[in-house]
């Protein structure tokens, strides 16, 4: 069986200074695959490379055996994989709703004439789009904010908010980037659950988090970072149980 | 609440379409019926620059250059070449379009106030070769366009016509003309925004990682709607250019793009009736700061500045904010 | 041939020097507020049109120029404290308009001062020209080029040997920052629009002999000016001066080669190119985009 993600020997400087040095991983498909270390381990930075937002100085990335090389973030998008941001990235000048439905850009293929002319095949499309994105709403829990502005929201909301986004998209992968930074115990532990329920879809879900407790709940596997190198990799047993990363990390 | 309502689909059209039925009533001399075709033509054109600026969040400080373009090919077209009117404006609609998505397609690379530049540069660019090229332009003296015809039936200023047993003057069936004109407009514009397409045209400006990673292809978006609002200017600078029956180089100057980009702003970014209200603040404030003579400018510079200092989202919301604002107090609801 | 092509040289030179000064009051403000500032060519207006008119009502040049000057570091300050600082949260296009608003309110007050007529600056020395290998050089010319260098030596030794220009390089880099290092950011800012106000009336004086001056001058050497700071890449002064100096020369030598008609056309060009191969201009900052 191949990797669903693989990462190979992956180098990304800026300027002189190496935020990620010759990382190299596996993510299998189902698995939730979590990132750990340090602030500035360089865990964002494999993020946004993952994602095609930063481009490799070396090393190689493939999603289903495909190499990502060329690929911009959009077309990644077309191939399954999806991700929320550390600093969200949510449109502020868009219902709550409609960045959910954002989401579906994918599935909705429209041409220029039956949107210029909102024909029927339109609108039986959107109907169907908003009624998905509505379901999604409720299924990560923002059903209070169906007919909300994105302004209006609480933190805490839009982050479950862009977590729906990115399922709306169908992904076979999604990356999840601090997910339970700022949120209190409670909404961690709802949101430990979410990730439960969208890792037992059959959904692959590859988290950066802090939190350790969260982190070695729900992980198949960890990959720790230290200053943009691969500290250890394994189960979380394996993790804990690791001398290095008691050393650097967790005993520290 | 309001706001809602300003910006719902339909109802926004039922209220400009009334508006543009009633307001003959007003209109009591021909320059009168003469200020409305041109606002509502101008108004068109913001409309779809509305797209691109409020929605899309691109700069454009060279759209009076599309605008332009598209005048002179209907009024070279028709005048030099006899072509029927209809033909002109949609083969001039193309040609603009083609190189709005020659030039849009480095140009939107670029962010901020670099975009800016280089939109201010190519409408520039097209000012200068429309004032230069004299033997096919008339240069900055200008040229006469022939009046709108379709099926041999002409639509001119100066003639009268009769509908429905009425009798009807050549601005009055203008006026007409170009009311249907900008309701279509809107009512494009309003299914564009909320449609699919619509929502990635504003993802790109709300946030544009956000965007291409759930799959919008932003370059190709932006593309877009470049050419789409480059081709609202061609069009209605082709009618323009029949409704005036005489064109210049100025309708494609930097000015121009100036006062288009500020009925969007003024009016109100991201509002497709904010931005018609902008267009008729605009083009009227001028007649009403006439009577001040030597301190036109000098208010007009004034009134904008201030406007947009302590309206910085524009007059529309702005305006519908506060009322909305009000009537919940009155209500004492919270929604 | 070599007189011909020395010729356009020092016309390129002189104007494009110009272009440097301007696009240097931009670069200036630019970095301290990221405003690009549509306003800036009325400070070179500003510049001349006072001079003249003081020197025309008998005041002595020298002295007409300091009060030119210092009106037009009024009007900096006054645009700063009156028009910008209260749009804080505007919009970048927003901002633009307003300072639209403002070019075309201080044209207003200049067309009811002084008319709408050309207005002819004498040269600073003998109107004589010099003659270099057959071409003719302006004496003002020399003045353009010698004050420009001046101007730029000094705004150097502001920026690195002085407490006021460190701060305003701090504010520009991180305002928050900057205020919390006991700056204040908000004189900062209006000194930015100062300082940046007496270049742009420093350049409408020294050109102005050449070139003429009228209420309306503002609007196309303004935009000149952006082009140059756009060139060169926005923010940086070496690029304002490298990109002033490229535009002023290229423009001459376009004209004179080609065709004056499509002089203007030259400068929009060279600017799109630009950016096409260098979103950035010449020496724009590189900056990764933080997600």
């Amino acid at each position: 069986m191949t990797a669903l993600v693989e990462v190979k020997g992956l180098d990304k400087a800026f300027g002189g200074v190496h935020a990620v040095e010759g990382v190299s991983f596996s993510v299998e498909a189902g698995q939730v695959y979590s990132v750990i270390g340090p602030n500035g381990a360089g865990k964002t930075t494999l993020f946004n490379l993952i994602t095609g937002l930063y481009t490799p100085t070396k090393g190689e990335i493939r999603l289903n055996g495909e190499s990502t090389a060329k690929l911009e973030p959009n077309q990644l998008a077309e191939r399954g994989m999806c991700r929320t941001f550390q600093q969200m990235q949510i449109c502020m000048n868009m219902t709550a709703i409609e960045n959910v439905m954002l989401g579906r850009h994918l599935q909705l293929k429209s041409n220029l004439f039956t949107t210029l002319f909102r024909l029927p095949s339109l609108r039986h499309n959107e109907e169907a789009a908003r009624k998905r994105a509505a379901e999604l709403m409720e299924y990560v829990g923002c059903g209070d904010y169906l007919g909300a502005e994105a302004s209006a929201m609480s933190y805490g909301a839009l982050k479950r908010l862009e977590i729906a986004r990115a399922l709306a998209a169908e992904p076979k992968v999604i990356l999840l980037d601090e997910p339970a930074a700022g949120l209190n115990a409670v909404e961690t532990a709802a949101l430990e659950e979410l990730i439960r329920k969208i890792a037992q879809q059959g959904i692959t879900v590859m988290l950066v988090e802090h939190d350790m407790k969260l982190v070695m709940g729900i992980s198949d596997r960890l990959l720790v970072l230290n200053y943009g190198r691969v500290l250890a990799e394994g189960t979380p047993e394996e993790i804990r149980q690791n001398p290095d990363v008691i050393a650097a990390y967790l005993g520290g | 609440m309001l706001n809602r309502f300003m910006q719902s689909r339909l109802q926004g059209l039922v209220v400009l379409t009334l508006i543009l039925i009633i307001l003959p009533a007003f209109l009591s001399n021909p320059f009168h019926y003469e200020l409305a075709t041109q606002i509502a033509i101008l108004a068109a054109t913001v409309v779809g620059l509305n797209l691109l600026v409020g929605f899309a969040g691109q700069i454009s400080l060279g759209h009076a250059g599309f605008f332009g373009l598209g005048a002179y090919f209907s009024g070279i077209a028709t005048g030099t070449y006899g072509w029927p009117s209809v033909p002109a404006l949609v083969a001039g609609a193309i040609i603009v379009g083609i190189i709005a998505w020659i030039v849009g397609r480095p140009i939107l690379r670029l962010k901020g106030h670099y975009l800016s530049m280089a939109t201010l540069a190519v409408g520039f660019i097209i000012a200068i070769i429309l004032n230069n090229e004299r033997a096919i332009t008339g240069g900055p003296d200008g040229m006469p366009v022939p009046a709108f015809e379709v099926f041999g039936w002409e639509l001119s200023p100066f003639g009268t016509y009769s509908l429905f047993g009425l009798e009807i003057s050549g601005v009055q069936a203008w006026y007409m003309f170009s009311s249907v004109i900008l309701l279509l407009a809107v009512w494009f514009a309003l299914n564009l925004i909320q449609s699919p397409i619509g929502r990635a045209l504003r993802s790109v400006k709300g946030s544009e990682v956000a965007a291409s990673v759930v799959g919008v292809d932003t370059a190709k978006y932006k593309s877009l709607v470049f050419v789409i609002s480059a081709i609202y200017a061609s069009l209605m600078g082709g009618l323009y250019a029949h409704f005036q029956g005489f064109i210049t180089p100025a309708i494609a100057s930097f000015e121009f793009s100036i006062l288009f980009i500020t009925m969007v702003v003024l009016g109100g970014m991201g509002s497709t009736f904010g931005v018609i209200l902008g267009a008729v603040v605009l083009k009227l404030l001028p007649q009403v700061l006439a009577d001040f003579q030597d301190l036109e400018h000098v208010m007009f510079g004034l009134i904008l500045m201030l406007t947009m200092i302590f309206m910085p989202k524009g007059l529309l919301p702005t305006l519908t904010a506060a009322v909305s604002k009000r009537i919940r107090k009155k209500t004492g609801g919270e929604a | 041939m070599l007189a011909e092509f020395l010729q356009y040289l020092f016309t390129g030179v002189t104007i494009g020097a110009t272009y440097a000064l301007i696009a240097l009051g931009f670069t200036l403000i630019y970095n301290a507020s990221h405003v690009i500032n549509f306003a800036q060519g009325e400070f070179l207006m500003i510049g001349g049109m006072a001079t003249v008119s003081l020197t025309a009502m008998g005041v002595p040049m020298v002295i007409a120029i300091v009060l030119a000057i210092t009106l037009a570091g009024v009007l900096g300050i006054a645009l700063q404290r009156f028009a910008i600082a209260p749009a804080k949260q505007a919009d970048v296009v927003t901002l633009i308009i307003i300072t639209i608003g403002a070019s075309i309110f201080i044209r207003g007050i200049a067309q009811l001062v002084w008319g709408k007529e050309y207005h002819v600056m004498q040269n600073f020395s003998s109107d004589e020209p010099i003659r270099v290998f057959g071409a003719v050089l302006n004496s003002q010319s020399l003045w353009v080029l010698g004050i420009g260098a001046v101007v730029v030596v000094a705004l150097v030794l502001f920026f690195t040997k002085t407490l006021i220009g460190k701060a305003i390089l701090a504010t520009s880099m991180n305002k928050e920052a900057a205020r919390l290092v006991g700056i204040r950011t908000q004189m900062v800012l209006m000194l930015a629009f100062m300082v940046s106000a007496l270049l742009g009336s420093v350049a409408g004086i020294v050109v102005a002999p050449i070139t003429f001056t009228s209420y309306d001058i503002g609007i196309i050497l303004g935009l000149k000016g952006f082009v140059a700071a756009a060139i060169g890449g926005l923010g940086s002064g070496v690029g304002a001066v490298v990109g002033g100096l490229a535009l002023g020369i290229v423009e001459a030598m376009a004209a004179g080669y080609i065709s004056s008609d499509y002089k203007d056309a030259v400068a929009f060009s060279m600017i799109l190119l630009v950016l096409f191969f260098m979103p950035r201009g010449l020496f724009g900052a590189k900056v990764v985009e933080r997600v």
